[in-house]
């Protein structure tokens, strides 16, 4: 019934274009066409926010978007945020604070957790955990994901200060 | 997880989506945050043929406040609602209540007109509309209409929208007085359990209006008009607060599910009532 959308999007800077259909969920394109694997699939009814990348500006859970729908966006998913050479402020603290186990929901909590900190230099224990309260984890029981977010404010806001 | 194919449409302007509601009229549906429907679609429940976006549709969205009435765009997102200093200031009760729907990801995307015209008893703003005693805007082939919240929801997914009308704006008389959106809920983006949306006025220490609705507690928002009259010309005091929570049992009609059996629901909705005329009451 319907055709393949010519679509096109910059994903981490870096510019895409394909045809596809426009049922294709985002997570799917990303994970499958672009080979993006970092964002991950936990559910299929838009609750655990393991999929969350950044979409013009706004964290958004990437199995709950249409490729379609997505045409023209700029997307930032984990890969876009840092790499093993040079970890992102947030990396590193879910690193030195114990922040993840499995793994599986890191990728989906970091891209949050970047947003929420742009909205929210600094927020407070409660507002990380309202603010995050979009992503699951099995593993954590949240403590240290809270823990290393607030560092991460702590260190980007020190940095900032530096700068200034 | 995998939805069936459709034919995707994003049109520039509303004759754009009338033109394909008119022409498919059942199987074409409009596509807003999608955080509703495409997780129907995911499992399969909604089957739609022909996908409208409304993303492109101009002056569908943004918050107007002129004077004592706001005006907003259905395609405005539950997080341009919590972070509008305009709307905070002339309905409170709407940041309140938006705060307690879904998740962040959720709030960027999903829309007000989205929530409202959903027609899932489980949305909170449909409650919240009765309760402002919001009008709805809707287009079709034939024109404008509008429709007050409180005639527009029949029954569980069934509201006054005609199939090929579009719902284009929410709007309402800047509230005056005390406020409060109380939601018993299982946890974060769970549909209510219960929940009562109450705005009420005082003068000289006496209640001199209140409008009372509940939400999740049928198989539509219930505006309880006899649950804001018990409360008006009293001192909201003790008595007069069983009196309106009386008042809204007579009005809901819960059914069992995961969230509890009836009779937890009818003292849910017992227990969030109270807590928000008590709130109200302090506000005012």
């Amino acid at each position: 019934m319907s055709g393949k959308k010519h679509i096109t999007m910059t994903v981490n800077g870096e510019a895409q274009e394909f045809l596809a259909e426009p049922r294709e969920l985002l997570i799917h394109t990303l994970r499958e066409r672009l080979n993006i694997t970092g964002p991950h699939i936990g559910c299929e009814t838009s609750h655990c926010g393991a999929c969350t990348v950044t979409l013009d500006g706004k964290s958004v859970k990437s199995c709950t978007v249409f490729v379609a729908q997505a045409d023209g966006a700029d997307i930032t998913t984990i890969e876009g945020l840092g790499n093993p050479d040079s970890l992102h402020v947030l990396q590193e603290a879910f690193k030195e604070h114990h922040g993840l186990q499995c793994g599986f929901c890191t990728p989906g909590m970091i891209t949050r957790a970047s947003k929420l900190l742009e909205e929210n230099p600094s927020p407070t224990e409660e507002e990380v955990r309202f603010g995050m309260a979009g992503n699951i984890c099995r593993c954590t029981g949240y403590q240290n994901i809270v823990k290393s977010i607030l560092a991460a404010a702590t260190e980007m806001n020190a940095a900032k200060e530096a700068a200034e | 997880m995998i939805p069936a194919a459709f034919e995707y449409h994003r049109p520039k302007d509303l004759e754009g989506v009338l033109s394909v509601l008119v022409e498919h009229g059942d199987d074409a549906r409009v596509l807003a945050g999608g955080h509703s429907l495409i997780p129907m679609m995911k499992l399969r429940m909604a089957d739609v043929e022909h996908l409208i976006d409304l993303q492109d549709v101009a002056g569908m969205s943004g918050i107007a406040v002129d004077g004592g009435s706001v005006r907003i765009g259905a395609m405005t997102t539950q997080n341009d609602i919590i972070t509008s200093d305009a709307l905070a200031g002339a309905a409170p009760i709407m940041h309140e209540a938006a705060l307690q729907i879904a998740d962040p990801q959720v709030r960027y995307m999903g829309t007000v007109g989205g929530n409202v015209a959903n027609g899932d008893p489980g949305n909170d703003m449909p409650g919240l509309m009765q309760c402002l005693d919001a009008t709805f805007t809707l287009v079709g082939p034939d024109g404008e209409r509008t429709v007050a919240a409180r005639e527009f929801y029949e029954a569980a997914y069934m509201t006054d929208r005609d199939d090929a009308e579009v719902l284009t704006a929410v709007s309402f008389a800047a509230q005056a007085g005390g406020y409060a959106y109380e939601k018993q809920k299982r946890k974060i983006g769970d549909y209510a359990t219960a929940a009562a949306a109450v705005l009420l006025t005082k003068e000289g220490g006496v209640c001199t209006s209140a409008s009372i609705a509940m939400t999740n507690l049928s198989d539509t928002p219930i505006w309880s008009e006899a649950a804001g009259a018990a409360l008006a010309g009293t001192s909201v005091d003790d008595a007069a607060i069983s009196a309106a929570v009386g008042a809204m049992l007579g009005d809901i009609d819960p059914t069992e599910d995961n969230r509890g059996p009836i009779e937890f629901k009818r003292h849910a909705a017992s227990v969030v009532l109270g807590r928000a005329i008590a709130r109200a009451w302090s506000r005012a």
